[in-house]
């Protein structure tokens, strides 16, 4: 059994996986409906981005201090680049993301409202280049991070149903057989 | 050491499922549903070269003024443009077209449209038509309209059946084509009046919700004349009008809000509210300078009817999620376009 993650870290991890695929569900959902729903979807697609934003800020604070348990000392060099390179692709995300649709509002002349009376400041003037820009990056970034998810979970169930070498029971908050 | 087959089969099998899940909510799986874009794309197909301009309410013009709230809805709703004050708006008049060069004799339905800003950052935008009522009540017949009335590529004509055969199934039109067939029609966006044809909700101080309709109704209604024929009207009458009446003296409406009663429709567009309804006169709109929209301020303005100060919020109308689904497609098409050709030297 290898360290594992700090409960902080595991907590925040977990939390914001719930947060980050419903927002991608949420945006995707709410650019292809004219139904009712469309309102709410919206309603809940600024705010949650807004949380993930703060939160991302705190986890990589956690991650700067507590720093995470080494990945197994036989595991293939390949692997373990591509592991290193994914995590920082999804942090890089996680911040890019919620400042993209952020900016991208902001030059696309919309008022940012998380909810009726919380406003915030735009990042941009309005203009259309920069719109069409932030507009087009936040779709193809948000498939990006999507794919990205998709080749974690799937690193992470085959350490832990092939590979079983603890580092699934690394970030998992039960206790787990290693 | 186990077999990984089992192992690997389900990790494919998650991740297999996610992504199907995705493919499904992103409408991948689904070439029917009827997205922004659909409805987008029938808007963009009415003849004409929409490319950098709004797909609906294609040919327009800027406008800015102010609005002067005289306090009287502040009961109604916290919205801070409502309270006692000078806001200012950045508008724009339109005809109801898909075509941009579209002659103004071709727009039965004329438009106004208007930001109202208040201090703190607090935006109001709303789009109102000079018709009472809307044609139809939701989205798929807002749709399957747009079909009926565009044109065949190849005959450049709508095809001669689809519109009859979309009144006879779409009872709920007849009050529209009534007024259509009826109202007069004039030679100036001046002197009309534009309603607001979707319910809202004002929200007061202590959290209640008070059903209501706006229009904004001319203060000098005799402006001007109907004409005999909608051929009387030159192909952009409209905007030289409104240029040189805006050049000799301001324009004015007064913002009237309807409240419902309990017994109104507030999610059917199509049908008018009765007459004795309570009116709130709730300010003057004055507007005092137009600008052409390739230069003007209302070029990148999306009007979506979403775009609500707190203290008015989207009744249960199903045509007010996707006015403003559809106007944010819209918008990012022709912004899109917009950046293009001014990349271009």
């Amino acid at each position: 059994m290898t360290a594992r993650f700090t409960l902080p870290q595991r907590t925040l991890h977990w939390l914001m996986a719930a947060m980050i695929l419903a927002m991608l569900f949420i945006g995707a959902g709410m650019v292809t409906t004219v139904a009712p729903r469309y309102t709410l979807l919206v309603s809940i697609h600024k705010p949650l981005g807004i949380a993930i934003l703060l939160l991302v800020l705190l986890r990589a604070a956690l991650r700067l201090r507590h720093g995470a348990p080494s990945l197994p000392a036989d595991l293939p060099w390949p692997m373990r680049a591509a592991a290193h390179a994914s995590h920082l692709l999804l942090y890089a995300l996680m911040l890019a993301m919620p400042l993209i649709g952020w900016s991208m509002l902001s030059a696309g002349g919309y008022p940012i409202a998380l909810a009726p009376w919380l406003h915030l400041p735009p990042l941009l003037p309005p203009d259309p280049t920069l719109y069409t820009i932030l507009r087009t990056a936040h779709r193809w970034l948000a498939y990006l991070f999507f794919a990205t998810i998709l080749a974690h979970l799937a690193a992470a169930l085959f350490h832990a149903l092939v590979r079983r070498d603890g580092v699934f029971a690394s970030m998992a908050t039960g206790a787990m057989k290693s | 050491m186990r077999s990984p087959i089992l192992p690997l089969l389900a990790i494919a099998l998650t991740t297999g499922t996610a992504a199907a899940a995705f493919a499904y909510t992103a409408g991948w799986l689904s070439p029917d549903r009827l997205t922004p874009a659909r409805i987008v794309d029938a808007l963009s197909q009415r003849g004409g070269e929409p490319t950098g301009h709004r797909r609906n309410h294609a040919k327009g013009i800027c406008v800015t003024g102010e609005f002067e709230a005289n306090g009287a809805a502040a009961r109604l709703t916290t919205a801070p443009m409502l309270a006692p004050g000078r806001y200012p708006v950045t508008g724009r008049f339109a005809i109801a077209t898909g075509n941009p060069a579209a002659p103004d004799a071709t727009g039965r339905v004329r438009s106004m449209a208007l930001r109202i800003t208040a201090p703190g950052g607090q935006e109001w935008r709303t789009g109102m038509n000079n018709s009472p009522v809307f044609v139809v009540a939701d989205p798929q017949a807002f749709y399957e309209l747009t079909l009926a009335a565009r044109p065949d590529p190849a005959t450049g004509r709508p095809d001669p059946a689809a519109m009859p055969r979309f009144v006879a199934n779409h009872p709920e039109a007849a009050p529209f084509l009534q007024w259509a067939r009826t109202a007069p029609w004039t030679a100036s966006y001046a002197g009309l009046r534009y309603y607001a044809l979707n319910a809202f909700r004002l929200v007061d101080a202590a959290g209640t919700r008070h059903p209501v309709r706006w229009s904004m109704e001319p203060v000098d209604p005799a402006a001007t004349a109907p004409l005999a024929a909608p051929s009387d009207l030159a192909p952009d009458a409209l905007a030289q009008d409104l240029t040189q009446r805006l050049a000799q003296a301001p324009l004015r409406w007064r913002l009237v809000i309807t409240l419902a009663a309990p017994t109104d429709p507030t999610n059917d567009a199509t049908k008018a509210w009765p007459e004795d309804r309570e009116r709130i006169d709730a300010g003057t709109l004055t507007l005092r300078a137009a600008q052409d929209e390739a230069t003007g301020p209302c070029r990148d303005i999306n009007y979506d009817p979403l775009i609500l100060p707190a203290g008015i919020e989207a009744s249960d109308d199903p045509l007010l999620p996707a006015r403003s689904a559809a106007y944010i497609n819209s918008f990012d098409r022709r912004i899109a376009e917009t950046a293009r050709a001014e990349r271009r030297p």
